[in-house]
């Protein structure tokens, strides 16, 4: 029971740096283009929001650097793979690996110090329930994420911006040829995607876990990924995706702390375990991929 | 004849070395149909992107209602009053017949849908509004971009070959679909290849050959072959003769094959029967997205069947089902898969080496390794003996034209001395004298006893050329007919798939 109540109380906020990555990453797929350097523009993020809280700039700022420094650096993905139609594997990975890199090097004199995180906000009335309340106790990202998941399914859904983003990824020639300029709402879709990332590193380093250590991204970016196909580019099945993935993070801690025994690194690695099975089951449905999958994705485009 | 609504004055347009248009002159009234006709190559296509401002020309003048005309865009195209419906549809499947016109056209859902149930029925163009675009026929597809033209109040519409994809019975309702906005003060640019489409509903035609026009008349005032001499600059070859039958061993059997493909959009197969002897030549009509693709791969062995149902398909007598590409090759098969530049020939290798990908049991190939000379002479060979124009086995694949590599492909296929040759759309996209000559070498083939079997959406070409038909629709195929005893309405009742009732 405690430990249902542990996990319940924290998936949400172990879920959200997934999500924000994710749902950035959407985005940039639905309009055909995979951005493959998640990781990188992740920890480029974490790092500036951790330097920028550590100097009293605030979580606002901080959230708005990473944000911004991350979209840049997905503009030069947008450059080399839409401008010049590089290939967007290699250039995806070849981004990802320089924003890691630079991380390290602007993190480097922060190296495990510790940041004070955000308060929580309580939802009054519901946070007093016996075991579900702890779900309604958490810090303003994570409401803002949730407010954010809404509004990219209300634009997929409802608005002229999400068929526009749809259309372009499915058919670009089409798109061209009936007048829209394909590149640039590709590249658009792409700095939204970096925006994003920026937000899921500064929330993973000022928030989640308020400290900075060199690679501790750890390998989220890569199942923000992994979300994203397992989501089959639908919003709503990426967040149910994203609480799983943080459950069964919190599942891990919450095993040890009940005297289970099983080697640490095991449980730490479940989440990856579990994305590589997930991914497995859901790739062998090609009906659901085919009909919900973006058709020109990762093909480059030349009007 | 009242001032035009558009003129085109000495546009010329080159890509490399190429020259696409010359000095191309262009008038077309207001209310009329205007017809531009050319073959494959012609630079028919590139006159219209011209038009339709996809791309800018490199000399000459354009005026719009006598005004000078530059257009930027296909956006600002549309703001001046020019529609255009693509021959490959500007479509998107995985949206609904709505979302694919609100992408285009401004305004509420509601009134949208208002516009385009009026439309319809003004036109005959019916179409359901919510309806997703990959579950349309093609001419539902074809309904739904003129809608979305027509949305925008065009005063001249471009339609690119358009009865290409259609059955006949389609093509008079697109004529009687055209001839009502014609009547409602639109212009129509009506681009085709068919002689007796343009002298059945345009009011003038301009004739394009080899990027330059060779005429400019009313097409009613001309026969068939004043018009064809304008266009191909000669006389439309006649079919090849052919001698009477004589059909021997069965070489490829259908026994009520049936098939459900992964892809949701593939058209499921069901119950096929189909018998192919040597010596005749089968053709399979009907429109492409009927089953073609998935019946083409079935029988070349892109797609097995399992084991237990491996008799469905039955190639010189044996169970052929279960088995690959390479081995349904070795029982005596060959194949000419529909496109040309990725399936039949990869585009940017030698003509030599493409020769390999195919012919390499007749030893092209030793012990692993190419034999570079004996490649060499049997590419030489496939060209000099059928009339590839290039100027050697080391010209890469992808710059010969779609007439030429086809003839090349056929004719590499050709030498492996097949049993059962099949074909798939063998002249789409190819020039008349190339297509010409494929179907004298197909003729000249049976006549030797080899069975061929044709996929092809030219209904034309299969009368010239087969012994029987069947009609492909729905992924159902109809009873063998005989060519001699059947006329063209008879394959299309079939292709709107009401051959059964009738």
């Amino acid at each position: 029971m405690i430990a249902l109540e542990f996990i319940l109380s924290g998936m949400l906020a172990a879920a959200t740096p997934f999500l924000l990555a994710a749902l950035g990453e959407l985005v940039g797929e639905r309009a055909g283009v995979l951005n493959l350097g998640v990781e990188g523009l992740m920890a480029l993020g974490a790092a500036i929001a951790f330097i920028i809280v550590y100097h009293g700039g605030g979580h606002v700022f901080a959230f708005a650097g990473a944000g911004l420094a991350a979209a840049l650096l997905s503009l030069l993905f947008a450059f080399a793979a839409l401008g010049l139609q590089a290939n967007q594997v290699a250039a995806g990975l070849a981004i990802g690996i320089l924003g890691q890199g630079l991380s390290a090097l602007v993190g480097k004199t922060y190296e495990s110090l510790t940041v004070k995180g955000l308060p929580k906000l309580a939802v009054p009335g519901l946070s007093d329930l016996p075991v579900v309340g702890g779900l309604f106790v958490q810090d303003p990202v994570v409401w803002l994420s949730l407010a954010a998941t809404l509004a990219i399914w209300a634009t997929f859904a409802f608005t002229k911006t999400g068929l526009l983003l749809r259309a372009v990824g499915e058919n670009p020639k089409a798109a061209h040829s009936i007048g829209y300029p394909v590149i640039a709402i590709r590249v658009a879709a792409v700095a939204f995607g970096g925006l994003m990332a920026g937000f899921a590193g500064a929330y993973a380093a000022t928030v989640y876990t308020p400290l900075w250590a060199d690679g501790m991204i750890a390998g989220r970016g890569w199942i923000a990924l992994a979300l994203v196909v397992f989501g089959t580019w639908l919003t709503a099945r990426i967040f149910w995706g994203a609480c799983l993935f943080g459950a069964v993070s919190l599942a891990g801690l919450a095993a040890q702390a009940g005297g289970v025994e099983l080697p640490s690194q095991l449980l730490a690695s479940m989440p990856y375990l579990v994305t590589i099975v997930v991914l497995g089951i859901i790739s062998s449905n090609r009906r659901l991929l085919k009909l919900n999958g973006v058709a020109s994705l990762g093909e480059p485009f030349k009007p | 004849m009242a001032a035009p609504l558009l003129s085109l004055r000495g546009i010329s347009k080159r890509y490399g070395e190429i020259r696409a248009n010359q000095a191309v002159d262009l008038d077309v009234a207001p209310r009329s149909i205007h017809a531009i006709l050319g073959e494959n190559g012609a630079g028919k296509s590139t006159l219209m992107k011209l038009i339709y401002g996809v791309e800018t020309p490199d000399g000459g003048e354009m005026l719009w209602e006598g005004e000078p005309l530059t257009l930027a865009s296909p956006a600002a195209a549309r703001r001046r009053g020019i529609g255009m419906v693509f021959q490959h549809f500007s479509l998107f499947e995985t949206l609904t017949v709505i979302e694919n016109i609100r992408l285009v056209v401004p305004g509420q859902t509601r009134a949208l849908i208002a516009r385009i149930l009026e439309l319809g029925a003004e036109f005959g163009l019916e179409v359901d509004p919510h309806a997703h675009v990959h579950e349309l026929s093609v001419g539902e597809r074809q309904r739904v971009e003129i809608i979305r033209c027509l949305m925008t109040d065009p005063k001249l519409l471009i339609l690119d070959e358009p009865t290409s994809v259609l059955p006949p019975q389609s093509v008079d309702r697109l004529f009687e679909t055209l001839r009502r906005l014609r009547d409602g003060g639109v212009s129509v640019l009506f681009i085709s290849h068919k002689l007796e489409e343009i002298r059945a509903i345009c009011d003038r035609a301009t004739i394009l050959r080899a990027g330059q026009v060779t005429g400019n008349v009313a097409p009613r005032e001309h026969d068939a072959h004043d018009l064809a001499r304008m266009m191909i600059g000669r006389d439309m070859p006649e079919p090849p003769p052919m001698k009477p039958a004589e059909p021997g061993e069965t070489m490829l059997e259908l026994i009520g094959l049936s098939y459900t493909p992964d892809d949701p959009f593939g058209m499921p197969l069901k119950d096929m029967a189909l018998t192919l002897r040597s010596g005749e030549i089968l053709g399979i009509a009907g429109i492409s997205g009927n089953g073609q693709a998935e019946l083409s791969e079935l029988i070349s062995g892109e797609i097995r069947l399992p084991f237990e149902t491996r008799e469905q398909v039955q190639m010189m007598g044996e169970p052929a089902g279960h088995l690959g590409p390479a081995e349904r090759r070795k029982l005596g098969f060959a194949f000419v898969p529909e496109d040309r530049l990725g399936r039949g020939a990869v585009p940017g290798m030698s003509l030599a080496r493409n020769s390999l990908l195919t012919a390499h049991p007749l030893g092209l190939a030793r012990r692993g390794l190419i034999a570079v000379k004996q490649a060499t002479e049997f590419t030489r060979r496939c060209i000099a003996d059928h009339d590839v124009r290039t100027s050697g086995p080391d010209v890469e694949a992808g710059g010969l034209s779609g007439g030429n590599l086809q003839k090349f492909i056929v004719g590499r296929e050709m030498m492996l001395a097949p049993k059962l040759f099949f074909l798939a759309q063998p002249t789409w996209g190819v020039d008349i004298g190339a297509a010409t000559a494929i179907r004298q070498k197909l003729v000249a083939l049976r006549n030797q006893g080899v069975a061929i079997l044709v996929i092809s959406e030219e209904i034309d070409e299969l009368f010239d050329i087969c012994d029987r038909i069947q009609v492909l629709s729905h992924g159902r195929l109809s009873p063998s007919l005989e060519t001699r005893q059947t006329r063209p309405e008879d394959i299309g009742r079939y292709m709107i798939g009401a051959g059964a009732a009738a």
